[in-house]
């Protein structure tokens, strides 16, 4: 929709342009959320479409995602076979409600940014133990654990004007198995429940969960547990009281539903060590 | 040029801010529509580089240097594309409003794409026609039929503005450019029940570009119902254009008018109102209690909240229980949904050369709007025009005026054009919705499960304004208890005012509410008695020798035309039968199936009226005219089919105009079924007449008898002896002959109709998704006058039906705020919900509509919901009864054991 509040749209070609953040000023990226609702406190857009960073590069080290990168790019994706975590890029794609014409336009890190609790590309880069890259206004760019970026239901610990600009996923965490569970209450809908587990080579489970709570949850064992010792853990880590309520499933039936995959998960990867 | 649509350079700038769209419409290019204008309904979809984009969420200065291609620039040298060309085809559209967005979707797919339709169209949303025409055109498959002389009645012939809309050029409300044109927005009270004590309008008026702030002290304190009925008296005058008691968040509290549509919302944000906030009541048991806030006192209500109470018995229900071996009583209750036409609410009123006002509108009852916005404005009947081009999507949501008369109250104190066009979230919180109704169904039932009693309690949420509450509570009392033969039946009913969004007319129009209560509770009582289903229902359904009754004995204008509700059954019970359809899914899941059945009189109960003229055209063409609107349902094609039917012509031949105060005779609305049973009663009075005056005016002529005179597709026919219409007419006119005519219908006796729904599910017993195994659904229509378009409303009012019962959820805080008002978030089918139904049609002929037809877009829904939920229940043992059956509301109650 028109954004009938906006008086400027600034293109930069360098981020040294964009000297000052006053209030007012939002980042565009792919602009699919900004421009879905009205932005009344929005009076000047930042677009981020010229500034030219590389979208997806894979490397030895894993992959580096730009924040700019086009969610179809992620869902395309197809990794080296050594990489047996890579199908989690078209399935966390695939798991968001916007078409593909709204995924060739969306970028991953206005997804990440969103901070929303069905926002999948928080689920894929927690999921994949990535690092995420932030450009602070001023000062030095600094580099945190994406487990630690979503606060809360759409909040973030980006400062104001604070950009994210980069996604580093590891090899390691890309070279473990996966197994993955989603709940919607509509065919290919919005999620309402969306977990992750990944085993490596030692035998471990690390289990994120997002959508059925305001942030992602991440539970580490250091060796595949039993159904109790998950069921433990999730009770540890999520109160009764912890789970999202939103119109895309209501807090009992997340919480029904996160046991219930956490343990499918579980299962899964245990068949898969044993046959292994 | 930096900027190029459909390979023409544009001129203009974009605003900062600007999407795509508005800004592809602001240079005259409307075949791109708003459905949403939040990047959920793919109606905008236009391809940006030869990549398909949804227009309304890009900014639109990224279009710059680049080609924008919309609806309108895919013919190649004048040849339709060929998805284009296979919309077509297939007929791949109803009201045809998502058509552009579809089309530009589908026609940018490739091979791979196209093998996932679920997944590749969930996008683009469509909520005429279920989908299955649109997988049609996909896969290339043709659906029409060719026009033939004197063959058009009975045959698939396609949408005769077919053309218009494949290619974008179809006007809609909006699709027009307006010079000099005003913008309207309102100011919604965030405020289920207050009263407004002041609004200071300074700062609103200091913003440049504001020309005009309406308040409730600026309009004729004259109270009305937005509710559109030939008969005015049925709703309650109760509610003034705007008012100082605000009775619902989202009420309207004050109009802005603008030069731009920016201004005059910056106007609205600026507009200060002091709210004197009230206790609100939002249930309607509580509402009715003593000492419940009170909304109303203004002289049409019954008994404090409760605007009307309706009852009735017949026989003696409670002699009827005593006889009975088993007796089963239980509440069920019905949600509240939204229509969600994706064209919006919207009108643009003008002052013509001419003198006259005009307004432009989306609706479904021009004629009613007329005299409601004459009576307003105290405008002298003639110098008002009211009338519709193509029309987005109705569903009953456009039986009501919420935009006209702000418009025109604006264009007539400021003397220019004004528009307003809703948005997506003013469609939830602004217009109205299916009355919520909660019914308690009390069945009595002989060993054998003959019924001995039937008996009905409904409680029907009317909201904060009565229009259509005591229709609709009479129709959940009426048609769907007429189904069942039973000597003892008792029903009775309150309409209830609270502070929620008005309720409206909606497809079904409460007869839905209450067939799915007692649906299920007759399945709840064969469970009781060891019987099924389909047993339960013929020892008790109304058979073509029972007299057609509710709880009323009064003389009814009710009868068979026609009876095919056995058959219906029968090719129900078939079709589930015969092996088609998906497998259950491996795993934990529980399948099951049910029937539900529905009932509609052809018609509404209240007076209803239509009328048509037709004139023969010196090419020897036709001109017809009729008042009822066309908003996706198709009864402008099948008033030319049952013209050119009965004048012998082919259907392109009769050239149609209709819903135009102006231009064609009254006609009440189209709503309750009418389009074909009053409408076209009216187009085939007319067409007979005509075709009586043409081959009488022949036979004078020569001095032959008429009865040997025949029309046939341009000629009047007496054995060899052929005179062309061409000729005929002018020889007529020159001797002062007039080949036309005007008739009316008048909808008595009313016809009744039969619908019923078969469902196969799965349903998961962990995480309670359901899956639609196999979905078969028989109508008795009468004669389909066009074959393809039964079919296709069927379908849609089928998946508008699952739409009801398993995605559809409007949401509200403590505080009666609607939290889901997005498409986003209130799911109307999409294609990857929408199973593809199997339409099957009883053979019969009707006595009583025209060319032996019956109503047929509405009653198909009623069956739907029940059927969901008694497969629900045999799958897994326990009764869901309060809609929706979405995953949330319904995992706890399953089994997890298999």
């Amino acid at each position: 929709m028109d954004l009938n509040t906006v008086r400027a749209v600034r293109t930069p070609a360098r981020l040294d342009e964009i000297a000052d953040w006053p209030s007012g000023h939002a980042w565009l990226a792919g602009g699919t959320w900004l421009m879905s609702e009205p932005q009344l406190a929005v009076d000047t857009l930042v677009d981020l479409h010229g500034l030219g960073w590389e979208d997806l590069a894979v490397s030895g080290e894993g992959v580096e995602i730009a924040a700019t990168c086009p969610i179809s790019k992620v869902a395309n994706f197809v990794g080296p076979a050594e990489w047996p975590a890579a199908p989690l890029f078209k399935a966390c794609a695939h798991s968001l409600l916007m078409s593909f014409k709204v995924a060739g336009v969306a970028t991953v890190g206005g997804n990440i940014c969103m901070s929303l609790p069905a926002g999948a590309m928080i689920s894929l880069t927690v999921a994949l133990e990535a690092t995420y890259t932030l450009w602070p206004r001023d000062g030095a760019p600094r580099t945190v654990y994406s487990g630690d970026f979503v606060t809360a239901n759409h909040a973030n610990i980006l400062a104001p004007g604070e950009l994210l600009r980069s996604i580093h996923i590891p090899a390691a965490a890309l070279s473990k198995r996966f197994a993955i569970r989603r709940a919607s209450l509509t065919h290919l809908g919005r999620s309402a429940a969306l977990l992750i587990g990944t085993s490596g080579p030692d035998r471990d489970l690390l289990l994120t969960i997002t959508a059925a709570t305001p942030r992602p949850i991440q539970l580490r064992f250091g060796a595949l547990p039993s159904a109790e010792e998950v069921r433990a853990a999730i009770d540890a880590a999520i109160p009764a009281d912890g789970y999202f309520d939103d119109v895309n499933g209501t807090p009992a039936y997340k919480r029904h539903v996160t046991y219930h995959f956490a343990e499918e998960i579980r299962a899964e990867l245990a068949a898969v060590e044993s046959k292994a | 040029m930096s900027y190029t649509i459909d390979s023409k350079a544009v001129s203009q700038e974009p605003r900062p801010g600007q999407c795509l769209r508005t800004f592809i419409r602001d240079a005259g290019v409307f075949g791109v529509k708003k459905g949403c204008d939040q990047g959920d309904c793919g109606a905008c979809t236009v391809w940006l580089d030869g990549v398909p984009v949804h227009s309304c969420l890009m900014p639109a200065h990224r279009a710059k240097d680049k080609q924008v291609t919309t609806v309108q620039g895919l013919e190649h040298d004048g040849h339709l594309h060929p998805v284009q060309q296979a919309f077509c085809d297939a007929q791949a559209f109803q009201c045809g409003f998502c058509a552009a967005g579809m089309i530009m979707t589908v026609a940018a797919l490739d091979e791979e794409q196209r093998a996932d339709l679920p997944r590749n169209l969930k996008g683009n949303l469509c909520r005429c026609t279920g989908y299955r025409a649109i997988e049609d055109a996909v896969h290339g498959i043709r659906s029409t039929d060719d026009d033939i002389a004197g063959a058009a009645c009975g045959a698939s012939l396609p949408n005769p503005f077919t053309q218009g809309i494949v290619t974008g050029h179809a006007r809609y409300t909006m699709d027009v450019a307006v010079e000099n044109l005003l913008h309207l927005k309102v100011l919604r009270s965030p405020h289920a029940h207050a009263r407004i004590v002041s609004i200071d309008q300074s700062k609103a008026r200091a913003i440049p570009g504001v020309v005009e702030v309406f308040t409730w002290e600026d309009v004729p304190r004259k109270l009305f119902s937005s509710a559109t009925h030939e008969d005015h008296l049925v709703d309650p005058d109760d509610m003034y254009v705007l008012d100082n008691v605000a009775r619902f968040v989202g009420q309207r509290v004050a109009a802005v008018v603008a030069e731009t549509e920016a201004a005059a919302e910056a106007g609205c944000r600026a507009l200060q109102v002091e709210y004197e906030i009230l206790p609100a009541v939002f249930d309607p048991v509580e509402a009715m209690q003593d000492g419940a806030p009170i909304l109303h006192s203004k002289g049409n209500e019954a008994k404090g909240n409760i605007f009307v109470t309706i009852k009735g018995e017949v026989g003696n229900v409670e002699s009827g229980f005593a006889e009975a071996a088993v007796v089963h009583e239980k509440t069920y209750s019905t949600s509240r949904v939204q229509h969600a036409h994706l064209e919006t609410h919207g009108s643009i009123a003008w002052r013509g050369e001419d003198g006259r006002l005009h307004v432009r509108t989306s609706t479904q009852a021009p004629f009613i709007a007329h005299q409601k916005l004459c009576y307003l404005f105290g405008i002298f009947p003639h110098d008002l025009h009211v009338f519709t081009e193509r029309v987005g999507g109705g569903f009953g949501g456009k039986q009501e005026m919420v935009s006209e008369d702000l418009c025109l109250m604006a264009t007539m104190k400021l003397g220019r054009p004004v528009k307003w066009e809703f948005t997506r979230e003013e469609q939830f919180i602004g217009a109205t919705t299916r009355h919520q109704m909660t019914t308690k169904v009390k069945l009595g039932a002989k060993a054998d499960g003959t019924l001995t009693a039937l008996e009905v309690h409904v409680v029907s949420n009317t909201g904060a304004y009565g229009g259509h509450g005591s229709e609709t509570l009479a129709a959940s009392l009426g048609s769907p208890l007429s189904a069942y033969r039973c000597k003892n039946k008792k029903a009775d009913g309150h309409a209830v005012y609270t502070n929620m969004i008005p309720g409206g007319g909606f497809r079904g129009y409460g007869a839905s509410q209450s067939t799915f209560a007692i649906e299920c509770a007759m399945d709840d009582l064969a469970e009781k008695l060891g019987m099924d289903g389909f047993a339960i229902r013929r020892k008790n359904m109304i058979g073509p020798d029972d007299v057609i009754e509710s709880v009323w004995s009064d003389p009814s204008d009710v009868s068979f035309g026609s009876y095919g509700l056995d058959e219906c059954l029968d090719l129900v019970e078939a079709a589930l039968a015969n092996g088609e359809g998906l497998p259950a899914p491996e795993g934990n899941w529980a399948e099951g199936t049910g029937i539900a059945l529905s009932v509609l009189e052809s018609g509404p109960p209240t007076e209803h009226r239509s009328g048509g003229e037709m004139r023969l055209l010196p090419d020897g063409s036709y001109h017809l005219a009729v008042g009822s609107t066309e908003m996706g349902n198709g009864s402008i094609n099948s008033h030319r089919q049952i013209a050119a039917s009965i004048l012998g012509t082919r259907g392109n031949n009769v050239d149609i105009i209709n819903a135009d105060t102006d231009l064609t005779p009254y006609d009440t609305g189209t709503f309750a079924s009418t389009g074909t049973v009053v409408a076209g009663q009216a187009v085939a009075l007319t067409a007979k007449a005509l075709h009586d005056n043409i081959v009488s005016y022949a036979a004078r002529i020569t001095d032959t008898p008429v009865e040997d005179w025949s029309l046939v597709d341009d000629a009047v026919m007496n054995g060899n002896r052929r005179i062309e219409l061409t000729e005929l007419y002018k020889i007529g006119t020159e001797a002062g002959h007039r080949f036309d005519a005007k008739r009316k219908a008048y909808l008595s006796p009313r016809t009744i109709a039969f619908n019923v729904q078969g469902v196969r599910l799965a349903v998961h017993r962990v995480t309670g998704e359901v899956r639609v195994l196999h979905s078969v659904h028989a109508a008795d229509i009468g004669r389909p006058i066009n074959p393809m378009q039964c079919r296709g409303q069927l379908e849609g009012a089928v998946a508008m039906g699952y739409g009801w019962a398993l995605t559809e959820h409007m949401v509200y805080d403590d505080h009666g705020k609607m939290l889901n008002p997005a498409l986003r978030n209130y799911h109307i089918p999409a294609f990857a919900d929408t199973p593809r139904t199997k339409i099957m049609f009883a053979d019969t002929h009707d006595t009583i509509g025209p060319l032996g037809a019956k109503a047929q877009g509405e009653c198909a829904i009623n069956a739907v919901a029940p059927a969901v939920s008694n497969a629900l229940a045999n799958a897994t043992g326990v009764r869901f009864a309060h809609l929706p059956f979405s995953p949330d509301r319904i995992f706890d109650q399953l089994s997890v054991t298999a």
